[in-house]
């Protein structure tokens, strides 16, 4: 018999309503979310094989570069875990990468800072989770960039993550951010969330012993999905 | 004492630029990867009665949402998740349409699960929405709703909001309105 995932603590997550992120205003429910009975559908989730891969999926400074040619800014590798409550690893989970380049620029056609595109770079990539929880890839350092939020509006620099794990509730999309950024502390993205130690823990840490001297700095990045078990959840209060 | 539980990475918004990341070849990024993950969900050996299930995401304002991404998870014809049975994984991805807001997905009708009523599991995500969203989308004729475990809790009026409309006996359209009188039942999964 499988345990029971544990529930979501939403007091850790950001808020769904969360005034100065405008966006937030008519895009979060306003009813309080139905608890589901238990079952086997969502506790279970797609698996994702190594095939899908191509060799230069997790290498955003070539993987959309023309040949001989490499994505402009700092070089960088970002590495870490996925693990879940408990501290297990979590082998096999699909992580996909999104950013801006390195003047805070993304490729899309509804983006159009002044910030030029780099025509070697793409922005996205992607890796599954070795046996150990461990992934890398490769990138360069993303920009910050002016958004239009309030009047004068900044993103800190982030890398956007995408995970599976291997259940379809465990389903996360977060954001990495980088150690020291004081941008960090003013986004209304990430004031959502309301507990420091909550943010904290969605910024990546220089890791010196990782880099590769004379080639790239790097950042360390654990995720951590939703556990099973069946000792009860130190809850802390409920709220949206 | 239990080992020291970690607390679960907070989510933080998909972003208006989820498709670079997720579906790259929609947003016009060519040549990374061969396809965009979950965009065709059936082949020709997939077992199972053929069905388009569409629909829009709106906002408080009934505005609907052109910077969604929406994917599904379901059981296969015979009412089994993740079998990969004739090759059907049961998940499936798209982008709303960057105009419109409408998404489609080509899936196979699934089957009854043990517990309750056939139904696809949603999960939505989008610039605004600072958690993804769960819900379950049912079928209209399902003889099996009374009495399934999710739909018996939650009353009348709200339940329709987990119902798709049947276009045609192949089609089904399931509207999502994340607030407003109509606002659909998500789930805490």
């Amino acid at each position: 018999m499988v345990e029971p995932l544990y529930p979501r603590d939403r007091s850790w997550h950001p808020a769904a309503h969360f005034p100065d992120y405008k966006s937030s205003i008519y895009r979060s429910p306003q009813k309080p979310l139905i608890k589901a009975p238990p079952s086997q559908n969502e506790d279970s989730g797609p698996v994702f094989g190594h095939d899908m891969l191509g060799p230069l999926d997790n290498d955003l400074i070539r993987n959309f570069a023309a040949p001989g040619e490499l994505a402009i800014g700092p070089r960088m590798i970002v590495h870490g875990r996925v693990l879940d409550e408990n501290a297990r690893p979590v082998p096999g989970a699909l992580i996909e990468i999104w950013q801006a380049n390195a003047g805070g620029r993304y490729r899309h056609a509804k983006e159009g800072y002044l910030a030029p595109l780099d025509p070697n770079f793409g922005g996205c990539g992607r890796m599954i989770s070795a046996d150990d929880g461990t992934y890398r890839f490769m990138t360069v350092q993303p920009g910050p960039y002016p958004w239009p939020n309030g009047p004068n509006s900044w993103r800190p620099a982030h890398i956007h993550f995408s995970v599976f794990g291997h259940s379809f509730a465990q389903r996360l999309i977060t954001q990495m951010y980088f150690e020291g950024d004081p941008l960090i502390q003013l986004c209304p993205i990430v004031r959502a969330i309301s507990d420091p130690m909550a943010i904290d823990q969605l910024t990546a840490r220089l890791d010196m012993e990782a880099t590769a001297p004379m080639d790239a700095l790097a950042y360390h990045f654990d995720i951590i999905l939703r556990g099973r078990g069946s000792t009860p959840f130190e809850n802390r209060p409920e709220g949206n | 004492m239990a080992a020291k539980r970690l607390k679960e990475s907070p989510s933080q918004t998909a972003g208006p630029y989820v498709h670079i990341g997720c579906t790259p070849n929609f947003a016009g990024i060519k040549g990374v990867y061969d396809g965009d993950p979950g965009a065709k969900m059936l082949t020709d050996t997939v077992e199972g009665e053929r069905i388009t299930v569409t629909g829009t995401v709106f906002d408080g304002q009934g505005a609907p949402l052109t910077d969604a991404l929406i994917e599904i998870w379901q059981a296969d014809a015979l009412g089994r998740f993740g079998t990969m049975n004739s090759g059907f994984t049961g998940w499936g991805r798209c982008p709303a349409d960057q105009s419109t807001g409408a998404w489609r997905f080509d899936t196979v009708r699934p089957g009854a699960s043990s517990v309750g009523a056939a139904h696809i599991i949603f999960w939505i995500v989008a610039r605004g929405i600072n958690v993804g969203l769960h819900t379950r989308m049912y079928f209209p004729d399902d003889p099996l709703l009374d009495s399934d475990p999710l739909l018996s809790l939650i009353e009348g009026a709200r339940r329709e909001t987990l119902i798709a409309k049947e276009v045609s006996p192949t089609v089904f359209q399931f509207d999502i309105h994340l607030q407003g009188a109509g606002e659909t039942v998500f789930l805490d999964v």
